[in-house]
C-alpha cells in the first residue's frame, strides 16, 4: 500500500507535448507509472514517445477515452490554474500541479472550487508524488529512492531530494514522498497527508520537512499531538533567513514576525516531534 | 511588488475613494508650486519604499510654500533605511476626529483574501496585532462570491462607526475589494483611513503590493515599478534567472532549490559561519548561468569562501563545474571553494573542481564545516 498513489493509478500528463512535459513522462515511465495519455489543445490525434502514448485536446477527452484519474500538470504558470480548474472538472480525482509561478488569487479560486467537487489538488510549486516501487507522477528522480516504510511530506523539492537519498544511504526506504509545493496556498496540506500517513499500513514512521513562512507547520504540530500515533521527525529550513525577505519560494517569507523557523520548531517538539539540525542527522535517526 | 504612497492612491481615487489634493514632485522648486497651488498647509511626505519615514522625519508639515519648499529640500537629501529619496508627496493637510485602519491582505492560512478592520488606525498595525489582537477585527473574503454587503455592516458595527458613515464606508470597502481584485494585490492598506472634520473618509495613507506571478496581466503595473531599490546584485542575478538574495556574512553559497538553499545557510550558521547569500541557480542550470551565479558571488567583498551545494538530478553536475571553473579563470580575485556534488554527472564535477584545486567532499556536513573553517581560519 501507499498513499494517494500505487501502481493501478491511471495518469494523464496536462501539457504532455511541451519540452518539460515530454521529457518527465519519459521519466515516469521509466519508473513503472501507468501513463495512459496527455493533453496538449490542438494536437489531439498526435502520438508521442514513439508513437506509445495518445495526445488529446482536452482532459475530458482523455478521460473518456482512458479512464484516468490522476492528472499531472506542466502547462505554463499563465495557464496552469485553467488546467487545474479542467482536471477538476474533468473528474480526475487527484491533481498535481508541478508548475511555479503561478498567481496566488488564481489559486485560491481553484482551491475553493476543487474542494466543492471534492477532488484533490497537490501542489501547485512542487515535486509531485512518488510511491517508491509502484508509481511516480512528477518529477522527483526515481533512482534515489527505494521501497519501505517511511512516509515523507515536505514543501520543498531539493529537500525532499536530500531527504531520500540520505534515508537509501542507510539502507532506508519510503511508502510515498509528497511534495507539497513552496507557494503560500496550496491545495493539500501538511495535516490532511500526516492523516493519509496515520492510516496508511504500510507507513511505520513519517518524515515532514517544512520551511519558513506560513502556519503550515503549526497546525501540523497540532494534528500531531491529537491524532497521530506513528512517530514524526521533521526538519525546518530557514533558521538563519532574514524576515521580509522571500527566500526562493514563493511561500518562504516570514511577515510581521509570523512564520520563522524557531516557532514551527518549538511547536513541533512540543508535539513530541523529534526535530533535526540537519538531513543526515535525521536520517539517522530514522534507522 | 510595492507600489509608492502616491501611486498607490491613485489607484485608490481611480476606484472612487476620496484622498487629499495634492500630487508628487521630483524637486523642491515643484514642491513650493504644489504649495502654493493647494494654498492651505501641506504635508511633505517622502516616497520610499519602507515603513519608519515619520521617524526618521521623512514625513512634515509646512505651513506656507516657502516652508514647503525648504522642507522639500531637506527630505529629497535623506536616505531613509538606505533607501535615497527621488520623489516627494505634497498633499493637503487633513483635519480629522478619528483614524480606522482598513486593508485587503491575502490570507495564506484561510486561503482566501481577509479584510481587517482596527478602530486603532494610524499606528503601526504589526504593533497592535502583537499587543492587542483582539483590537483587530476581519472577516475572510470567499473568492469565488467576493465581499459580501453583511461583512461590510459587521465590520462597520464591530468599530463601532457611527451610522451615518454605513453607506461611505460601504463603498470604500467594496471600491478596494474590487481594485484587490482587478490588480491582483496581495496587499491594499488604508492606515489610517479618517472621518475629517468636515465627515469625509479619506485615505490618509496607502500601501499596495502586487503579485509579482501576476504581472504578466498587468503590464501598465509592471511599467511604473521602482527597480531602484533593489540590491543591485539582486537584479542582476534576477537577469539570469537567478534566485539571489544578499545577506551580511563571508560565506559565499551556491545551490540549486530554493529549499536547499535555506538548509545550505542554516548549516553553516550551526557550524558557526556566516552565510553571505542566498542563491538558487534553479534546475538544469548550463554552465553560463552557474559562471554568472559564481561572478555575482565573488562581487560582493565580504566572501571569502564558496560553499557549493547541487543535489544532481536534471542538473548536471558537471555542467555546474565547468561554470565555477569558468567565472573562476577570468575573476579579478580568488578564494577557496568547496564543494559537495551527488547525482547526474556527479564524478566528472568532482573531477574537474579537484584539477582546479577546489575541495570536494561527500556529505554536506562535511562540506560545511570545511567551509566553515576556511571562513573563519582566514580571519585570524
Amino acid at each position: 500500500m501507499s498513499i494517494l498513489l500505487n501502481k493501478q493509478s491511471r495518469i494523464i500528463i496536462q501539457g504532455i507535448t511541451g519540452e518539460e512535459g515530454l521529457f518527465h513522462t519519459r521519466s515516469m515511465v521509466a519508473y513503472g507509472s501507468n501513463i495512459v495519455g496527455g493533453t496538449s489543445p490542438g494536437k489531439g490525434g498526435e502520438w508521442v514517445l514513439d508513437g506509445k502514448y495518445p495526445v488529446f485536446d482536452s482532459l475530458k477527452l482523455a478521460v473518456d477515452a482512458t479512464g484516468a484519474n490522476t492528472s499531472v500538470i506542466f502547462v505554463p504558470a499563465r495557464n496552469a490554474a485553467d488546467a487545474m480548474l479542467e482536471a477538476v472538472d474533468g473528474g480526475v480525482s487527484l491533481v498535481i500541479c508541478i508548475t511555479e509561478g503561478i498567481p496566488v488569487q488564481d489559486m485560491m479560486k481553484v482551491k475553493h472550487h476543487a474542494g466543492t467537487k471534492g477532488a484533490r489538488v497537490i501542489g501547485p510549486n512542487c515535486p509531485g508524488v512518488l510511491s517508491a516501487g509502484q508509481s511516480k507522477a512528477g518529477i522527483i528522480p526515481g533512482h534515489i529512492t527505494m521501497p519501505g516504510n517511511i512516509g515523507v511530506v515536505s514543501r520543498s523539492g531539493t529537500l525532499t531530494y536530500e531527504m531520500v537519498y540520505a534515508l537509501k544511504q542507510l539502507g532506508l526506504g519510503t511508502s510515498t514522498c509528497v511534495g507539497i509545493g513552496g507557494d503560500p496556498v496550496i491545495g493539500t496540506g501538511f495535516t490532511q497527508i500526516l492523516g493519509l500517513f496515520e492510516d496508511d499500513a504500510d507507513t511505520e514512521k513519517v518524515v515532514l520537512i517544512g520551511e519558513i513562512g506560513g502556519q503550515d507547520e503549526e497546525a501540523a504540530a497540532e494534528f500531531i499531538s491529537r491524532n497521530m500515533t506513528k512517530p514524526v521527525f521533521a526538519f525546518i529550513a530557514g533558521v538563519s533567513a532574514p524576515t521580509g525577505k522571500r527566500m526562493g519560494h514563493a511561500g518562504a517569507i516570514i511577515e510581521g514576525g509570523r512564520g520563522n523557523a524557531v516557532s514551527k520548531i518549538t511547536s513541533l517538539e512540543n508535539a513530541g516531534v523529534k526535530v533535526g539540525h540537519n538531513l543526515e542527522e535525521l536520517a539517522t535517526w530514522l534507522k | 511588488m510595492k507600489l509608492h504612497e502616491y501611486q498607490a492612491k491613485q489607484f485608490l481615487s481611480r476606484y472612487g475613494i476620496q484622498i487629499p489634493r495634492g500630487r508628487v514632485a521630483l524637486t523642491a522648486y515643484e514642491a513650493k508650486q504644489i504649495a502654493e497651488e493647494l494654498g492651505s498647509n501641506v504635508i511633505i511626505k517622502s516616497q520610499v519604499l519602507t515603513g519608519g519615514r515619520g521617524k526618521a522625519g521623512g514625513i512634515r508639515l509646512a505651513r506656507n510654500p516657502r516652508e514647503a519648499e525648504e522642507m522639500a529640500t531637506a527630505i529629497l537629501s535623506m536616505d531613509i533605511k538606505g533607501l535615497p529619496v527621488r520623489k516627494v508627496l505634497v498633499e493637503e493637510a487633513i483635519q480629522f476626529n478619528r483614524e480606522i485602519y482598513l486593508a485587503i491582505v491575502n490570507n495564506r492560512v484561510s486561503g482566501t483574501p481577509t479584510i481587517l478592520v482596527s478602530a486603532s488606525g494610524g499606528m503601526d498595525i504589526e504593533e497592535v496585532a502583537h499587543m492587542s489582537p483582539e483590537k483587530i477585527i476581519s472577516e475572510n473574503i470567499h473568492p469565488l462570491l467576493g465581499l459580501r454587503d453583511y461583512q461590510v455592516r459587521d465590520l462597520a458595527s464591530a468599530i463601532n462607526l457611527p451610522h451615518s458613515y454605513w453607506k461611505q464606508f460601504m463603498q470604500i470597502c467594496k471600491s478596494l475589494w474590487q481594485l484587490f481584485r482587478d490588480m491582483d494585490a496581495t496587499l491594499a492598506e488604508i492606515n489610517p483611513l479618517v472621518i475629517s472634520t468636515e465627515n469625509e473618509l479619506l485615505a490618509v495613507d496607502a500601501k499596495t503590493t502586487i503579485d509579482e506571478n501576476a504581472l504578466f496581466r498587468h503590464p501598465d503595473i509592471n511599467e511604473i515599478g521602482d527597480t531602484e531599490v533593489e540590491d543591485p546584485a539582486e537584479t542582476e542575478a534576477h537577469k539570469y534567472g537567478l534566485s539571489y538574495i544578499k545577506l551580511d556574512g563571508e560565506i559565499g553559497c551556491l545551490v540549486n532549490g530554493a529549499g536547499l538553499a535555506m538548509a545550505v545557510m542554516d548549516m553553516i550558521q550551526y557550524y558557526g559561519g556566516k552565510p553571505a547569500n542566498f542563491l538558487d541557480i534553479g534546475g538544469g542550470a548550463s554552465a553560463d548561468k552557474v559562471a554568472s551565479a559564481m561572478r555575482i558571488i565573488l562581487e560582493d567583498g565580504n566572501v571569502n569562501c564558496v560553499l557549493i551545494n547541487i543535489f544532481g538530478g536534471i542538473t548536471r553536475c558537471d555542467e555546474v563545474a565547468r561554470g565555477v571553473t569558468l567565472a573562476l579563470a577570468d575573476a579579478s580575485r580568488q578564494v577557496p571553494v568547496v564543494a559537495r556534488l551527488i547525482g547526474t554527472n556527479a564524478t566528472e564535477g568532482q573531477k574537474i573542481l579537484e584539477d582546479a584545486n577546489m575541495h570536494t567532499l561527500d556529505s554536506l556536513s562535511d562540506a560545511a564545516r570545511k567551509a566553515v573553517e576556511l571562513s573563519t581560519g582566514s580571519h585570524t
